[in-house]
């Protein structure tokens, strides 16, 4: 029943939040993007994706929230199984909109909607039904201090979102993702269009999410993995190449492909 | 052996020369051309709104506006033209703004790319190249008779918002597609469905696009006078429609939609057929209000959208 | 290939019932919306051939095709369309003798040569232009160019074919030169570049670069003005009369199919009678002739694109 895949099998005595069981996805045109990966996300820890252009992190991001439904055409075979549930949640049964609810996605480039600071971040709250003011209030203020950025904005949360600088934005961003409490976060290289400083506020800001939630994270940056993440993951041309701790993955890799990657040796 | 070569290629570069010279000869007569034919075009606008402004002139005052069409003609005016033209026009809004728009979002949001969506485009494309007096035709024989609305504003209405469709649903479609995919993924990333993804976010992102087709086509309806024409809207009427609004509950009718009617172009129409000289200046100042209408709007749209592409703050 | 994991769906992450219902009705809603631009067309060729096919009963399809006098509402009823064509092919074709050059050399001029600015105050001109009414183009062309006209040619007549068909001519210049230039525009820099590297002027790389580049869109132009001067209505109904006459000599005054149907429109008549009928045969044989013309232009673009 378990097919031949790539490697995790070291127990790290870790609660599974979600995992992939022989993920393979193709896109419309046929192109097969990922292949056989299996990988599990540990619950309240960060897990890094690494791996150079092209190798299918972002699209194995992508799947975690059914993402790539919204182009025809796109094809999951394999599975997501996400705790406590149990369920896969690629099957056909399963409303994508439901797992959008639990799993939400920060992405690589601010894109705040052309509203307000406050409506961006009440309107996942808004389309759950949301509609008392006072709830409201409240869990815009929560998701905007978890965010790290309710005291710069609290005097003007109807300004426009755009009138903030860009290591604002993203922030408002995982305040708009942190507003409908979600039991997963996914952030698509947060950083990369960022300057160093906005950076460091986001990397320190994940650090204190993952005590409430669990982080999945693609970046092309391999110290920023080192920095913060519990566990890595390195991909290549589709395939997960190598799954470990952190520290062992930067450290005493067993694989050869990954230890290249890592010193530089190519990527 | 060298000397022997210089004349000749003297002579070459002679003839290099001169070539160049014929050719930039060639490029400076063109771009003369050009520039007095552009100029002649923009001269032809001023012409074209001065000559009636000239010629209505004896009558630019408030009582052609308040008076009705007569067989005098210094007393005849365009209150019964200007007010069928609002009315008519009013259905023509209410009618191709909201089909239009939703037409634009389901073929832009909804419709799989197959051949169903693709005979919906081209028969979108092909509407707009129909000649208006078909439609003038349609009308005629499906909403004055088959339908049995008579030869009413409604009739008119319904016949200009066909018009107009095809107008803003493109307009629709353009807008829609300048929203860039970021901004629908981060909503459907945060739970929405389709339908709250187009009405909270891609159909206001489009309100400027679309706003700007829309005073597009109601430009064009303001002018269209085949059409009307054909369903039989009249063309010499001394009275009003009855109003819309009332003093006494429910305040508002809809009576006003069976009611015969002309509107600004036919009148111009009307008095351009006569003979008499007298109902020519008349036309001629029917003609400047209509065209400063036309060119009013056509002008706001033509601001409004260059505003919108300087502001584009994706 | 397992399992429970698929079959046992956790009620959290199952599909919203009451959700989905409301999406679909909204879909099913829209695509109503959607379908309007099918039922439109079919509503015209349905409207246009039911109310012929009671008129072809009347008149054989040999005599509307051939009969050159067409006077359905006199006392002697002749049913030939021939003067109706004529009068529209006069009329179009001395709107094409002016607006395709003028139209042609606008648009080389505003994609080769102007400069950014004069394209930025050209455009929204031409724009104007095209928003216009047609009455008042059919003003211009009763009360002045044929005044104009008159000088020159002091024999002519009221109303004509001429003075109609030039400011048809003036009213279709702006289609060809935006859409011409359009598709001007929409040729790489990169031809231009190479052109001008070996020395070639403005001139010389508009003719022999950018044109034949960029033709299948400047027939395209050409193609909507044909269509657009064919169905044109007013001006012509204003100023060359409303007589059918087989000719095509422009000084003479004519009627065309669509100055007809307004004609008659403008009179009275009665629902069913042969008549009424008429205004829908032209009306199909327009409809027709446009189809036609609009699937030569397709055919021809798809014949001369380039694919860059």
């Amino acid at each position: 029943m378990v097919k031949k895949i790539t490697t995790n099998k070291k127990n790290h005595n870790e609660i599974i939040k979600a995992e992939s069981k022989n993920l393979n996805f193709f896109y419309a045109d046929g192109t097969q993007a990922l292949n056989g990966v299996t990988l599990p996300v540990y619950e309240n820890k960060i897990t890094a994706l690494i791996g150079p252009s092209g190798c299918g992190k972002s699209t194995f991001l992508r799947c975690f929230n059914r993402m790539h439904d919204l182009y025809p055409g796109n094809r999951y075979d394999g599975q997501i199984i996400l705790q406590p549930d149990n369920t896969n949640i690629l099957s056909d049964g399963v409303d994508p909109i439901e797992v959008r609810m639990r799993i939400s996605m920060v992405f690589q480039k601010p894109n705040p909607f052309p509203k307000s600071i406050y409506e961006n971040v009440a309107y996942g709250l808004r389309v759950r039904g949301e509609s008392n003011k006072r709830t409201l209030d409240e869990k815009v203020e929560e998701a905007l201090k978890g965010a790290s950025l309710w005291s710069e904005v609290k005097d003007r949360l109807q300004d426009l979102a755009f009138n903030l600088s860009g290591g604002q934005q993203q922030r408002l961003c995982i305040a708009r993702a942190l507003a409908t409490e979600p039991e997963i976060m996914l952030f698509d290289e947060p950083t990369s269009a960022l300057d160093p400083i906005a950076t460091m506020n986001i990397e320190e800001l994940m650090s204190e999410l993952k005590q409430k939630l669990s982080i999945l994270i693609v970046t092309h940056n391999m110290q920023q993995a080192a920095r913060i993440s519990d566990y890595t993951a390195y991909m290549y041309l589709g395939k997960l190449v190598e799954f470990d701790a952190t520290n062992q993955i930067f450290t005493n890799p067993s694989k050869k492909e990954t230890e290249d990657y890592i010193t530089g040796k190519f990527g | 052996m060298t000397i022997q070569k210089k004349p000749a290629a003297n002579k070459n570069l002679d003839s290099i020369r001169k070539t160049i010279a014929n050719h930039k000869r060639h490029d400076f007569i063109f771009a003369s051309l050009g520039t007095l034919v552009i100029a002649s075009l923009t001269i032809t606008l001023l012409i074209l709104f001065l000559d009636l402004v000239i010629d209505g002139y004896p009558r630019f005052n408030l009582d052609f506006f308040s008076n009705f069409p007569s067989r005098r003609a210094a007393r005849a005016g365009i209150l019964s033209a200007w007010i069928g033209s609002s009315l008519v026009l009013l259905v023509t809004f209410f009618v191709a703004v909201p089909l239009g728009i939703t037409s634009g979002v389901y073929l832009e949001e909804y419709a799989k790319k197959n051949w169903f969506s693709d005979l919906i485009e081209i028969n979108v494309s092909n509407l707009a190249g129909v000649p208006s007096i078909i439609y003038g035709l349609l009308a005629l024989g499906l909403f004055v008779y088959s339908f049995g609305l008579g030869q009413s504003i409604l009739t008119a209405g319904l016949t200009l918002a066909l018009l107009m469709l095809p107008i803003v649903i493109v307009s629709t479609r353009e807008a829609i597609r300048s929203i860039p995919v970021h901004i629908r993924e981060a909503a459907y990333a945060v739970g929405a469905t389709k339908w709250q993804v187009c009405r909270n976010h891609v159909i206001p992102y489009s309100y400027g696009g679309i706003l700007t087709g829309v005073i597009i086509g109601m430009a064009r309806a303001i002018g269209e006078t085949a059409p009307v024409i054909t369903i039989g809207a009249l063309t010499f009427i001394a009275f009003l429609p009855p109003s819309p609004i009332g003093l006494e509950p429910p305040f508002l009718n809809f009576e006003w939609l069976e009611s015969g009617f002309t509107v600004l172009p036919i009148q111009m129409f009307n008095w351009i057929s006569r003979p008499q000289h007298a109902f020519h200046i008349n036309a001629a100042a029917t003609g400047a209000v209509i065209i400063m209408l036309t060119l009013l709007m056509n002008g706001f749209a033509i601001k409004l959208r260059y505003n919108i592409r300087k502001k584009i703050k994706w | 290939m397992n399992s429970e994991t698929d079959l046992i769906i956790s009620p959290r992450l199952a599909k919203n019932f009451r959700r989905n219902l409301m999406e679909r009705i909204i879909e099913f809603g829209l695509l109503c919306s959607g379908l309007v631009a099918i039922f439109i067309t079919l509503a015209i060729v349905y409207v246009l051939v039911s109310e012929a096919i009671p008129f072809f009963q009347h008149v054989s399809i040999k005599d509307f095709l051939t009969d050159t006098v067409w006077t359905p509402n006199y006392s002697i009823k002749h049913y030939g369309i021939l003067p109706l064509i004529s009068g529209t092919l006069t009329t179009t074709g001395i709107a094409l003798i002016v607006a395709v050059p003028l139209g042609t050399i606008t648009a080389i001029y505003l994609s080769e040569f102007a400069s950014h600015k004069v394209r930025e105050i050209i455009k929204p001109i031409l724009e104007l232009l095209v928003g216009v009414p047609t009455v008042v183009f059919g003003y211009f062309a009763l009360m002045l160019v044929t005044p104009m006209l008159q000088k020159i040619y002091p024999d002519l007549t009221t109303f004509n074919m001429l003075g109609p068909g030039i400011v048809m001519g003036i009213m279709i210049v702006p289609y060809i030169a935006s859409v011409a230039e359009d598709s001007m525009r929409a040729v790489p820099m990169s031809m231009r570049e190479g052109a001008y590297a070996m020395g070639a002027t403005r001139f010389q790389t508009a003719i022999r670069v950018i044109t034949p580049a960029a033709i299948s869109g400047i027939v395209a132009a050409y193609i909507l003005a044909i269509s657009r001067a064919v169905g044109e209505t007013m001006i012509v109904a204003i100023a060359a009369g409303q007589q059918p006459n087989f000719t095509f000599n422009p000084v003479e005054s004519a009627a065309t199919i669509t100055s007809y149907i307004v004609s008659v429109a403008l009179g009275d008549l009665e629902h069913d009678g042969i008549g009424y009928q008429s205004i829908f045969a032209a009306g199909l044989t327009l409809l027709i002739m446009t189809l036609l013309i609009n699937i030569l232009g397709h055919a021809v673009r798809k014949k001369y694109a380039e694919r860059y």
